[in-house]
């Protein structure tokens, strides 16, 4: 990992990395005016999608020990914008000035990051994953540190381009934290140390869970468009949100990835709708069972559903040649169930806040140590090839679906465009079925 | 002003005529089910009485909120004789299971984003977990409004003095703890997680897992000196502010020393600190799942303006409490 710290201060840093940049790049800087160019060294925050997490976020960013400040907000969504900005007010009311966001500088609509981005010097990105790819590509060309929530796309062309994106960022030298916050939490990152300290021998398989009940749905309305009923419902349509195998299984199935230091180079699996399948759910799974192979020949088995009244498990088990790591427990056993490791839960720490203390630590003291872009990237990639194969019955190669020409994306982003998917006139949605759907 | 107002709630409710609809003999246990539902839950009889509230100093274990001990009047009360269980719960908070509408003006608790029973169980009797304060209140209104019978979290003196059931002793059966995994899943005997409700053996008044399993939460503010000022009959630290709330009876993680009756616990936001959205989840704790509760029916009802009045005090002006 690359660890070059530049320990002259932030804008001896800020202008390094700008040097690096131009000799590197072809790619405008666009916005080097407003690179940290607030008064006193204060860091300007824009958040980019004003839901629950990132609201959440911008939340933990003011909360950090830094010099702070929100001075922007980009949401679709008007109404989204306005619950953010209160909220954000309520929790950070006692810290005067780190709220410091203009009516001029709250931007709505599909373009409204393309105008918050410049006025930062950190930008958060936290809208429906489908958006990821042209809002990283974006804050990557105008030279920002970057926090963003997993999953970092939905499709293999969004992939390549945060990728790409990703190479440009290492090149300027641009922090990028994202939030698969078990990187972050210390019971994690102990169980890491010792599995590569070897205290389960070799791993010999792999069991990831999310296995949970159901979410949230909301109402279509008359008012909507087609494309403003999927903006609202975001989580039951590929294009916004990956289906929940890459929206809330990715954290699980990155656990793997990471304590294999590697990533899987097939996958094959089943899944369908067995309990959810109203129109109401869109287009997405209610269950997919997934086994993914490592190039040693490994096996990561992974189960994630929405079925209420169901066994629960979110949980990772990694198994080796001498034990068994028990993530969520925190536990190391060796194969007679004798715990060789017990993290003491009273030294954990709450990740989602530690992944902004560290980012804005690196940031204010001018130092380049985050860049989790394309690790994120290919971890995606991982739940992604986790879909096509539920999809299809196929199996499916990581490196063919890196290269595959499927880009779920709308031609126009704006609420009269439509949606590649739509309803037929009953009002549901055509769901994947293995055999007939193809992707390799 | 508001506390006066809150002080009169609750007499009201002990001292009023009945209003609801049921008039079950106060001193007979009943078995009430959930309206359109086979969901069923037993309320056991509490006689109205007087108690030793608190713990004498030469108590082991004992902390220094837990006094001075002081002698209070009960008013006569049922109690359920188990924690609320997810099987119960669910029909308040699924409105797939529930055969009726949601009476106006309230809501359903919204879905968790991730599972919070953490796997340790959930239908066929596990008890109900990880809810706030709040979500455990909101289940009391929408079953009063479901039933029109009125049901609360007990306070603090009401929960001990139904789980001492007339024991002065440490412990409901003693004061020696060896005896108390017949009766409790605590940190001895839960192997880290908690069981289905009412598998070991009740207190004298047929209560089941006052101890143990998962913690209660009361009705009260937790004030560290409220054994100093509480007023001889039936005292109620009414809420002035979301949070702390008083908790009671240990849990399943708990050494025997928490489970001690007089054992005072108080909620920590740290419950809900992974809870990685804003708004953070008025209905859920993220890391809590140690927490339920259970209810009680005062005797004597409050009427209908006056059980308005108490929700209105306790739940609304502190949305999200925990």
């Amino acid at each position: 990992m690359q660890k070059k710290e530049f320990h002259s201060g932030r804008r001896d840093f800020v202008k390094q990395s700008s040097l690096l940049a131009g000799g590197l790049l072809t790619l405008p800087l666009i916005s080097q005016a407003n690179f940290f160019s607030g008064a006193n060294d204060v860091i300007k925050i824009a958040m980019i999608g004003c839901g629950g997490r990132g609201t959440g976020a911008a939340v933990q960013a003011l909360s950090t020990k830094q010099n702070v400040q929100l001075v922007a907000m980009a949401d679709a969504f008007a109404d989204r914008l306005n619950e953010s900005y209160e909220n954000i007010k309520g929790e950070v009311g006692d810290k005067p000035g780190r709220l410091n966001v203009k009516e001029e500088h709250k931007f709505v609509g599909f373009d409204a990051y393309l105008k918050a981005i410049p006025l930062a010097d950190v930008v958060i990105l936290a809208t429906p994953p489908g958006f990821r790819p042209i809002h990283f590509e974006e804050a990557v060309k105008q030279g920002k540190h970057i926090f963003m929530e997993k999953p970092v796309a939905t499709d293999p062309a969004g992939i390549r381009r945060v990728l790409a994106a990703a190479e440009i960022a290492k090149a300027k030298k641009l922090n990028v934290v994202v939030g698969l916050q078990r990187r972050y939490q210390n019971s994690y990152r102990e169980l890491y140390k010792r599995a590569q300290d070897g205290i389960i021998g070799d791993i010999t398989s792999m069991n990831v869970w999310w296995n949970q009940g159901a979410l949230w749905v909301k109402p279509r309305k008359p008012e909507y468009t087609e494309m403003e009923y999927q903006m609202r419902n975001w989580y039951y349509f590929n294009w916004l949100c990956g289906d929940h195998i890459v929206e809330q299984h990715i954290h699980n199935i990155d656990v793997g990835n990471w304590f294999m230091n590697d990533y899987p180079v097939t996958a094959v699996g089943m899944g369908g709708r067995q309990v959810r399948t109203g129109k109401e759910y869109g287009e997405i799974y209610d269950h997919h069972a997934v086994e993914y192979r490592f190039a040693n020949g490994v096996a990561m088995n992974s189960q994630c559903r929405h079925w209420k009244d169901s066994a629960s498990r979110v949980d990772e088990e990694i198994t080796g040649t001498k034990g068994r790591i028990i993530c969520d427990r925190a536990v190391i056993q060796d194969h007679k169930g004798k715990v060789l490791y017990r993290f003491d839960k009273k030294q954990e720490n709450q990740p989602y806040q530690s992944e902004h203390d560290e980012l804005f630590d690196a940031v204010a003291h001018g130092v380049y140590k985050y860049q989790d872009a394309e690790r994120a990237a290919k971890t995606t990639l991982t739940a992604i090839i986790g879909r096509l194969a539920t999809y299809s019955g196929q199996i499916i190669p990581f490196d063919q679906a890196l290269k595959l020409d499927l880009n779920l994306q709308p031609a126009a982003y704006a609420f009269d465009a439509k949606p590649q998917l739509l309803p037929d006139a009953d009002g549901n949605y055509p769901v994947a079925k293995p055999g007939a759907t193809r992707y390799v | 002003m508001k506390n006066k107002l809150l002080v009169l709630s609750l007499g009201c409710m002990i001292t009023q005529s009945v209003s609801g609809q049921d008039n079950s003999p106060p001193n007979q246990p009943y078995t009430a089910t959930l309206p359109g539902t086979t969901v069923s839950f037993r309320m056991v009889p509490i006689p109205a009485g007087s108690f030793n509230w608190g713990s004498p100093v030469s108590e082991k274990g004992r902390k220094d909120d837990e006094g001075p001990r002081q002698q209070v009047q009960i008013g006569a009360f049922w109690m359920s004789a188990h924690e609320v269980t997810f099987d119960e719960y669910d029909v308040y908070s699924d409105a797939e299971k529930d055969k009726t509408p949601i009476p106006d003006g309230m809501t359903r608790p919204s879905p968790p984003y991730i599972d919070l029973t953490l796997g340790m169980g959930k239908q066929g009797g596990f008890p109900a977990n990880s809810m706030s304060q709040y979500g455990a209140l909101s289940y009391c209104r929408w079953l009063y409004a479901k039933t029109g019978i009125f049901y609360r979290l007990p306070t603090e003196a009401e929960w001990e003095y139904a789980c001492r059931a007339g024991a002065a002793t440490t412990y409901p059966f003693g004061k020696d703890s060896s005896s108390l995994k017949q009766y409790a899943w605590y940190a001895g005997n839960s192997g880290g997680k908690y069981h289905k409700v009412g598998e070991l053996q009740p207190n004298a008044w047929g209560l089941y897992d006052m101890l143990g399993n998962v913690a209660e939460w009361t009705l009260d503010q937790y004030d560290v000196h409220y054994l100093e000022q509480a007023p001889d009959k039936d005292p109620w630290k009414q809420p002035t502010s979301r949070t702390p709330r008083s908790i009671k009876g240990g849990n399943y993680q708990d050494d025997a020393a928490q489970l001690r009756s007089a054992a005072r616990l108080k909620s920590d936001p740290d419950w809900n600190r992974r809870d990685p959205q804003i708004p953070k989840s008025k209905w859920w704790n993220a890391d809590a799942p140690f927490i339920g509760f259970r209810i009680i029916r005062p005797v004597k009802q409050p009427t209908k303006e006056e059980a308005g009045q108490f929700f209105a005090d306790v739940l609304d002006k502190y949305i999200g409490s925990r």
